[in-house]
């Protein structure tokens, strides 16, 4: 392998810590607000009736309108923009709102040029779509690019967005595509952020795969019948450099994407190439399958995703390993999902607590896993978050505690 | 110190990867490794060039019927540019895919909303919807050729090198990719554009069929040549 030696090992590359975070959904508008929700079982996944969403009714996690909007036009006031609020779109409301509450006393200067930024979206803002917007935004906001662009211009960040949009584990690429970055060097800062609305558009298109589910989704349990979408919006602050004043350090030390190769809608019968990912993750962040203190699972509450994924956790050697899935909690947040989840499971390091897979039961995939059915507290080391997507993608990201 | 008027992600020259195979199709024209394999004058719609294209490289696929305008732009251009050189040597989690383009999936956005913006004939279709994503197309290419290793779509307003060209040579540099196909597929209306390029390690490369083409240094400056030439 005398190419890799010209590869920067371990010593040379950057470390790179998690600053700070926000997470904007059903349950709240900032990373405390969520965390607090869970901690006394609340779940955010009701039943909607709008008919401007659905013809019928339907279980989503929506994040609630009129907050979003005072919490919007209290980051206007506060940055002293005279921008009038009706010219953001919604989810341009949830990132503005989000990257706010992260950046906030972190010294980080979306000016300074060594500061990347990183957006995932899978869908911005295709409620554009609709006519009910037709008149109000022009048809150029639909490009996620010119959103990218309204969200760098509101901060002043001189670099240009990077947007990662890879289906369901967008997050998780967006955070990995950051840390690639400052490991590098390339960058000292970052900015990531992941956001998603529950529109029309992707409630009919579930609907559609039938892939939805009549009750709050129920991940790895053996009556669930598919996923709740949420919406909502996560941000993560990194930098080279860890804040001092911070009593724990949290880093990012592994990270990896595959493809499984076989469908585009269908995950991979096997988990073969989420294992992929997951061990070349673990093998980058130099743990072994006995290093890892819990998962923090995508766990969309599909019948074939949770079983595709028990397959690579026993693939990877990690069955024993306490895992569960957020999306009990706030459905599934599409191109937010990889991010808010990480935020959840960067949370759990700090305050070393296992969260209460929500939904959970009866355990009901094929490989026993060691779902956790109540909060309890643990030492937590270390956490691999992973996530799986329509394309045949997947991802794995591991969070250490220093 | 980095100097702060150049792109921070310019960081070496690389002279470790090159481009080995590369297809560029648009306007009513198809370019595979500076020959041009397809052309016509009058034709207007980019279905037609698709399946003049197809028809014309003897292509065997069904599945290509069934996709949308941007995975079949991707799919066609990955055949051509694979058409000259074999993936089959590596191991597929070693071989990469970085793809982008500008207006993600709108093409096949507004299809899926044209089935559901009037509830007198809402009539929303799963093989329509699961195309609503632009990372589809890779997951296209990575099922006909058994690839499993790194990938990602990005979005950007106009084909940008830089950003391709840093993603891919953080792929080789430390995540042990030997191969990689990136590129940009670009489809809206009638307005499409494509380019594939295959890039391999200097040396290490999988010979395919013997060609004339002389493979490309891969930097940023081939990488928009590529996508510039007439």
């Amino acid at each position: 392998m005398e190419k890799k030696m010209g590869c920067l090992t371990a010593d040379d590359m950057n470390p790179v810590y998690i600053l700070n975070d926000n997470i904007i959904t059903s349950l709240g508008f900032s990373t405390a607000e969520n965390i607090s929700a869970i901690e006394h079982n609340t779940i955010g996944i009701r039943l909607v009736n709008d008919p401007l969403l659905s013809p019928s009714p339907v279980m989503i996690s929506a994040v609630n309108p009129d907050e979003l909007n005072a919490k919007f036009s209290e980051v206007l006031r506060s940055l002293k923009k005279s921008a009038p609020p009706e010219s953001f779109t919604r989810l341009e409301k949830m990132f503005i709102v989000s990257i706010h509450d992260a950046l906030k006393d972190q010294g980080i200067m979306p000016g300074n040029p060594r500061t990347l930024f990183v957006i995932s979206t899978t869908k911005g803002n295709v409620d554009l779509l609709e006519n009910r917007y037709q008149a109000v935004f022009s048809h150029k906001r639909l490009y996620l690019w010119e959103m990218g662009r309204i969200l760098q211009q509101f901060f002043g960040f001189s670099n240009p967005p990077v947007i990662i949009s890879n289906a369901c584990i967008s997050g998780v690429v967006a955070m990995m595509t950051a840390y690639r970055h400052l490991r590098s060097g390339t960058y000292d800062h970052a900015v990531v952020t992941g956001g998603d609305i529950a529109s029309e558009f992707v409630i009919a298109g579930f609907q559609s795969f039938q892939a939805l589910s009549p009750l709050p989704c129920k991940p790895f349990d053996i009556n669930r019948t598919g996923l709740s979408l949420g919406e909502g919006c996560g941000t993560i602050v990194l930098s080279v450099i860890p804040n001092k004043s911070a009593g724990i350090h949290i880093r990012i030390t592994g990270a990896a994407t595959s493809n499984d190769a076989n469908h585009i809608s269908g995950p991979s019968r096997t988990g073969e190439e989420l294992s992929m990912a997951i061990m070349k993750a673990m093998k980058q962040a130099d743990l072994t399958s006995a290093n890892i203190s819990y998962i923090a699972a995508h766990g969309t509450a599909t019948p074939f995703n949770d079983e595709m994924e028990s397959k690579a956790i026993e693939l990877s050697g990690l069955i024993l390993v306490p895992v569960n899935s957020m999306k009990g909690y706030w459905g599934h947040t599409l191109g937010a999902a990889g991010m808010i989840e990480s935020v959840a499971a960067i949370t759990a390091l700090k305050k070393n607590i296992l969260f209460r897979s929500a939904g959970f039961e009866t355990p009901g995939v094929p490989v026993p896993l060691n779902v956790i059915s109540e909060h309890h507290t643990a030492n937590i080391k270390s956490c691999l978050k992973t996530a799986s997507g329509f394309g045949g993608c997947n991802a794995a990201i591991i969070y250490q505690k220093d | 110190m980095a100097d702060a008027t150049l792109p921070s992600y310019i960081r070496k020259i690389n002279m470790d990867q090159i481009i080995t195979s590369y297809c560029r199709i648009r306007d009513n024209e198809v370019i595979v490794n500076d020959r041009l394999i397809f052309y016509q004058e009058n034709i207007v719609k980019f279905a037609e060039v698709l399946k003049s294209v197809y028809k014309q490289e003897q292509i065997i696929y069904p599945k290509f019927y069934k996709m949308d305008a941007v995975s079949k732009l991707g799919f066609l251009a990955t055949e051509l540019v694979l058409k000259e050189k074999v993936l089959e040597g590596y191991h597929p989690g070693a071989v990469g895919v970085v793809l982008s383009n500008s207006s993600s999936s709108l093409e096949t956005d507004i299809a899926h909303n044209e089935t559901i913006k009037d509830r007198s004939s809402y009539f929303p279709s799963p093989s329509v919807f699961v195309y609503t994503l632009p990372n589809i197309v890779i997951g296209e290419i990575c099922i006909r050729h058994k690839i499993k290793g790194e990938n990602v779509f990005l979005i950007s307003e106009a084909f940008n090198g830089n950003l391709l060209f840093s993603y891919v040579d953080e792929l080789f540099t430390n995540e042990r990719v030997d191969a990689c196909l990136c590129g940009w597929v670009e489809v809206l209306g009638n307005k499409y554009n494509a380019m594939i390029a295959l890039v391999e390690s200097a040396g290490r490369e999988i010979q395919g069929t013997p060609t004339s083409f002389k493979p490309l240094l891969f930097n940023i400056e081939n990488l928009n040549l590529i996508m510039t030439r007439n």
